[in-house]
This record gives structure tokens, C-alpha cells and sequence, in this order.
């Protein structure tokens, strides 16, 4: 069969994915493209599957439909223009890539941010990353076909993007954080708002468990499903959920700490090999419950520590910096170990680095997808909690 | 290990192949001068320094100096340090050899920098653009990158819808002092007709 299938008379691809194809050897087997329109890929990412029938032989990631070019675009603006910008790298957790930048420029000017504000800024930050690791659990659910926990977790996710817009006005691209501090100090009674959230909010994590962490036929899913060892994932440099979903316990906000983490109290969830391996696909999806009751705890204890105070460094109007001066900052967002990298040049940068989880996340698809099932490919994509744009900046 | 450290090992190891540590002004760094030792230096880290990890990797285009230079960010999860490579390559044909044979990181860091930055990787198992359309002309992140006009028949450039926009405060300025006139005008035709009317 596969003699009389290959050569010529094979469907032929589009001109772009040329390249590509010269390089697999298909005999016998098909090859489609899963996207870049597909509603589990979690945004416009294009896979070129080959298979055997059911079962993958590779699945290749084809990226860049969204690339908007946002590294060039910080040459082209001053550092506090960049702040919105830094918005579109990653939507489903916008507050991190605030973070990460006015990190990066607060190291380039050796400002001191102010205890209030920095405590404002992990607030907001702990909220961000509880409706972004919402987001993932409910699509991941859906996306292996469980449709009922994803509206639970968007309904969760309203009142954060509730208590966010009372914050800074937005929703999503919350350009909340400048260099120096953070635009707005809390509202009026704000931390009683946030502590009743969280107290409803734990419940509901509870409630959440039962109804699919710990579900049997969940379990049965995604226990075993592409394990990634410990080694693996660091070679390939897994980072956040993804990397301690493999047991690695890394946190950039215990290991490197950064604004008030060490003032705080929190543990770290690995993955433990509870229903399978340690490192499957249900080990990553509990990692990201398990930190979002630890986002809680962070939280509670903010609200109660937080001091009074300026919310802003004094800053100068324009700034600047010199040519060549380098300087990187990391912060654990939502999807792992978030890098800035920014060489100044004068009045804006003269070159800016992101390197964020979901692309280095995407490079490890093409090996693990080897012998799994088409199905499985869906699972494995949202078990890393990839968002398109973040791979593409 | 302290970056004094690591600069002594690789020096005890190396040589004067490694260039001085730079008492960074944040980052410190050392300097590596030929391309061609970058996976042997590579190797060395990993296996003896314990660099499990390569966090990130960066190319800079420096087109006053001629220089692209690459930036490699190594970090040890093992041993909890970090340490910062730099090569600096000739603009006009840059490479330097892959290291994607020593972390599998690499692959899709190496690429997306020859994607933007148009920097070879000899040795890299599967070099093409990422970003980018597979036939697109020039490297944006190039400082004197010159986008194409058209790429299969698309435009990449539009008109600025701004282009001929009037201020709706000016427009009404516009029309007051038209509408006053025209007032001024009949009102100077009117006169002369009121004065024959007198006359008559």
C-alpha cells in the first residue's frame, strides 16, 4: 500500500508548507493540517499531522500567524509607550508582562518601586493568575470533551475580570503597572472585596475537584497521557506549571525572589505522579489547581500586610538610558518563567527580548507527539496552556 | 557558583579563548570571542559547570559597530546559578555553530534569531524561518530593514486613514466664516438694491 501511495499523485500541500513537506517521508499515511482555524489549538496555530490511521507519527507546529512583531515595535517607542504593548503579548494574563517589563527598566534605572505599590502589583498579579490558570483548566476540560466545568470556570473568572476593571479600568489588557509603580492605588474598600472572593472562591475550588480534577473518566483520560521526565523538561526548557507538572520544584518567586514574595508565605506544588506518571498531562492540569489555592493564600496575606503609602517612584518625565546598558529580569508569570531582555539606547530600547513559556513549550510538541493518538494531540496542547499570541509575540 | 568562578573555570579550561569577565553594569558576562568554540564551551558548561539549561538566546544587531552579536543566557536548575555568553559575529555573513546538539532549547531559539536576524546556524537540523513566511525577503530586526511593498499581492503598507482628516472644530470654523460671508455678501448685494429702491 504504501508504494502505491507514494511519490507524485500525493495530495499536494500549499506552497509555503513545501519545505516541510520534502522533509517527511510519508508512505502510506496522510497528512493534514490541524488549524490554524481549529478550536482546540487555543488560538491560530497550524499543525501539520502525519499519521498512520489513528495513531501520529509527528505532528509538526507551524507558528506565526500572529505575530505582530513586538519586539521591533519597542525600538520604535519610549519604554513607558511599550507598557501597552506588552498587554498583546499574552492577553489571558496581561498583568505579568506589565510585570516583567517595568521590572526589566526599573533594573536598567535602579529604581526603588514603593512597598505599597509592589504590594498592589502582586494582588493584582495573583488575581491575574488565578483567572488565567481558570482559563486553562476550563478549556482544558472542554477540549477533551467535558463541556460543563468550562462555563464554572469562566463564571469564576467574570468576578475577577470584575474586580480587575475596578482596579485599572480594563478587562483584559489592563496596562495597570508603569515603570516606578502602578497607575492607580486600591479603590475604597477593595481588600475586603478581594478577601471575599477568595473566601468564596476556595469553595469553589473544592466544589471544581469533585466535579472534574478527581472525576474517574478525567483520571482514566489524562493519567499516563505524555509524560515528560524531569530531565526532558528541563532540556527543552519547560518552564512554570509545565516544568513542576514534571516534579522540578522551580518557582522564580521562591528561587530568584522579586517584589514581596519573601515576605510571603506559600508552597509550591509538583506534579507527583498522583493518577499515572509523575509528568502527565494530569499532573500539569493539578499543578495549576493546586497554585491557584496557593494564589489564594498569597492573596489573603496581602491584603492583610499591605502598608500605607505612595504607589509611585519619583520618576523622571523622560526617560533615558544608555546605549548598551543591559539588563534581564524573570518573573513567574501565569505560564512559567517570563524573560525580559533590554539593551538601552537613549530614549527607547535598542533591543527588547521576550522569551515566554508557550514557544519553548511548542518546541517540545514535534518529539512527544510520536506514537500518541490525534485525540491526545488536543490534550497535550492544552496541558501546556499555550496562548497563540504569547508564542508568536 | 559565582560568576567569578564560572569565569575561572572556563578560563582554567580554555584559555585565552575566553575573553574577559565584564564587571557587568547588571549582567555579568564573559566574552567569547571565536565562533567556532561556542559547542565545545557549550559542552563544557553543561557537563562540568552544571548548565542544565539554556533560558534564552538573543542576537543584537550593532550596524554602526559591523557586529551581530548573540547572547546566550545559561542557567543551572542543579546548582541554582546563571551565566551569560556573547559572541560577536561579522554583519555581512553572520554564524556561529548550532548548539541544539547540547540543549534541545536551542532548536526553536536558534531559529527564531535566524528568522528575524537572518544569523546562520550551521549544524541546525531544521533551519527555517518560524515567524516569517517561508519566502520572505529581508530580516526585520536588522536596524536597516527595509520592509517589501507586496508579498503575493497583499500590501504591507495602507494609507494612513488620517491622511486629509479635517478637525470638526476647524470644519465648523470653516462654515461659520463661509456661512458669515455669504451674510456679509447679500447683505452688501441688498444695500446697493435697498439705496435704487430709496432712489427710485
Amino acid at each position: 500500500m504504501s508504494e502505491a501511495r507514494r511519490g507524485t499523485d500525493h495530495p499536494t500541500m500549499d506552497m509555503t508548507n513545501k519545505e516541510v513537506m520534502k522533509r517527511i517521508e510519508y508512505g502510506g499515511d496522510m497528512l493534514l493540517n490541524m488549524g490554524p482555524q481549529h478550536p482546540s489549538t487555543h488560538g491560530v496555530i497550524n499543525f501539520l499531522v502525519q499519521t498512520d490511521g489513528e495513531v501520529m507519527k509527528r505532528a509538526i507546529p507551524e507558528v506565526g500567524y500572529l505575530h505582530r512583531s513586538l519586539e521591533k515595535i519597542a525600538e520604535k517607542c519610549t519604554y513607558n509607550g511599550y507598557m501597552p504593548y506588552t498587554d498583546r503579548v499574552d492577553y489571558i494574563a496581561a498583568m505579568f508582562a506589565n510585570q516583567g517589563w517595568a521590572m526589566a527598566i526599573e533594573r536598567l534605572l535602579d529604581v526603588k518601586v514603593p512597598k505599597r505599590a509592589e504590594y498592589c502589583r502582586v494582588i493584582a498579579c495573583e488575581l491575574n493568575r488565578i483567572s488565567s490558570h481558570l482559563v486553562a483548566a476550563g478549556t482544558m476540560s472542554m477540549d477533551i470533551g467535558a463541556v460543563t466545568p468550562f462555563p464554572y470556570a469562566l463564571r469564576e473568572r467574570e468576578f475577577i475580570n470584575d474586580l480587575l476593571e475596578e482596579l485599572c479600568g480594563a478587562r483584559l489588557t489592563y496596562n495597570y503597572l508603569r515603570i516606578g509603580g502602578v497607575a492607580f492605588d486600591l479603590p475604597e474598600g477593595y481588600e475586603d472585596k478581594v478577601l471575599g472572593f477568595v473566601t468564596h472562591f476556595e469553595k469553589i475550588l473544592t466544589e471544581f475537584d469533585r466535579l472534574i480534577t478527581y472525576n474517574e473518566i478525567f483520571i482514566q483520560r489524562l493519567g499516563n497521557l505524555a509524560p515528560i521526565s524531569k530531565e526532558m523538561a528541563i532540556d527543552y526548557c519547560l518552564v512554570g506549571p509545565n516544568l513542576r507538572g514534571s516534579g522540578v520544584k522551580f518557582d522564580v518567586r521562591r528561587d530568584l525572589p522579586y517584589s514581596v514574595y519573601p515576605e510571603l508565605q506559600f508552597d509550591i506544588p509538583v506534579g507527583k505522579g498522583e493518577c499515572g506518571v509523575v509528568g502527565d498531562c494530569w499532573d500539569r492540569f493539578w499543578v495549576r489547581i493546586a497554585e491557584m489555592r496557593e494564589s489564594c493564600r498569597i492573596l489573603r496575606q496581602c491584603v492583610a500586610q499591605i502598608p500605607k503609602g505612595e504607589t509611585m517612584a519619583k520618576m523622571p518625565r523622560k526617560i533615558k538610558i544608555a546605549e548598551g546598558l543591559e539588563a534581564s529580569s524573570r518573573i513567574e508569570s501565569a505560564r512559567g518563567d517570563m524573560i525580559y531582555y533590554v539593551v538601552g539606547g537613549g530614549e527607547n530600547a535598542y533591543r527588547c527580548k521576550v522569551r515566554t513559556g508557550s514557544f519553548t513549550a511548542m518546541g517540545i510538541i514535534d518529539t512527544l507527539s510520536r506514537g500518541l493518538m490525534v485525540a491526545d494531540l488536543v490534550a497535550l496542547i492544552a496541558s501546556f496552556d499555550v496562548v497563540a499570541p504569547e508564542i508568536d509575540r | 557558583m559565582t560568576p567569578e568562578e564560572i569565569h575561572g573555570a572556563l578560563s582554567a579550561r580554555f584559555g585565552d579563548r575566553i575573553g574577559p569577565l565584564m564587571p557587568a553594569k547588571l549582567d555579568a558576562w564573559a566574552l567569547v570571542v571565536k565562533p567556532a568554540d561556542v559547542p565545545e564551551i557549550c559542552r563544557f558548561c553543561k557537563s562540568d559547570l552544571g548548565f542544565d539549561c539554556l533560558i534564552n538566546l538573543t542576537g543584537i544587531d550593532w550596524n554602526k559597530k559591523n557586529q551581530i552579536e548573540v547572547v546566550y543566557h545559561l542557567w543551572s536548575y542543579a546548582q541554582r546559578h546563571s551565566f551569560v555568553l556573547k559572541v560577536q559575529l561579522d554583519r555581512a555573513a553572520p554564524s556561529v555553530p548550532s548548539i541544539e546538539s547540547v540543549w534541545k532549547s536551542a532548536d526553536w531559539l536558534e531559529r527564531e534569531q535566524y528568522d528575524l536576524l537572518g544569523i546562520d546556524f550551521p549544524g541546525h537540523p531544521d533551519l527555517r524561518r518560524i515567524m516569517l513566511p517561508d519566502d520572505w525577503v529581508g530580516h526585520p530586526l536588522r536596524r536597516d530593514y527595509k520592509e517589501q511593498a507586496e508579498w503575493h499581492g497583499i500590501q504591507t503598507t495602507r494609507e494612513s486613514p488620517l491622511d486629509g482628516f479635517v478637525r470638526l472644530d476647524e470644519l465648523r470654523k470653516k462654515a461659520a466664516a463661509s456661512a458669515a460671508e455669504t451674510a456679509g455678501a447679500t447683505a452688501a448685494a441688498a444695500a446697493p438694491g435697498a439705496k435704487k429702491e430709496v432712489l427710485q
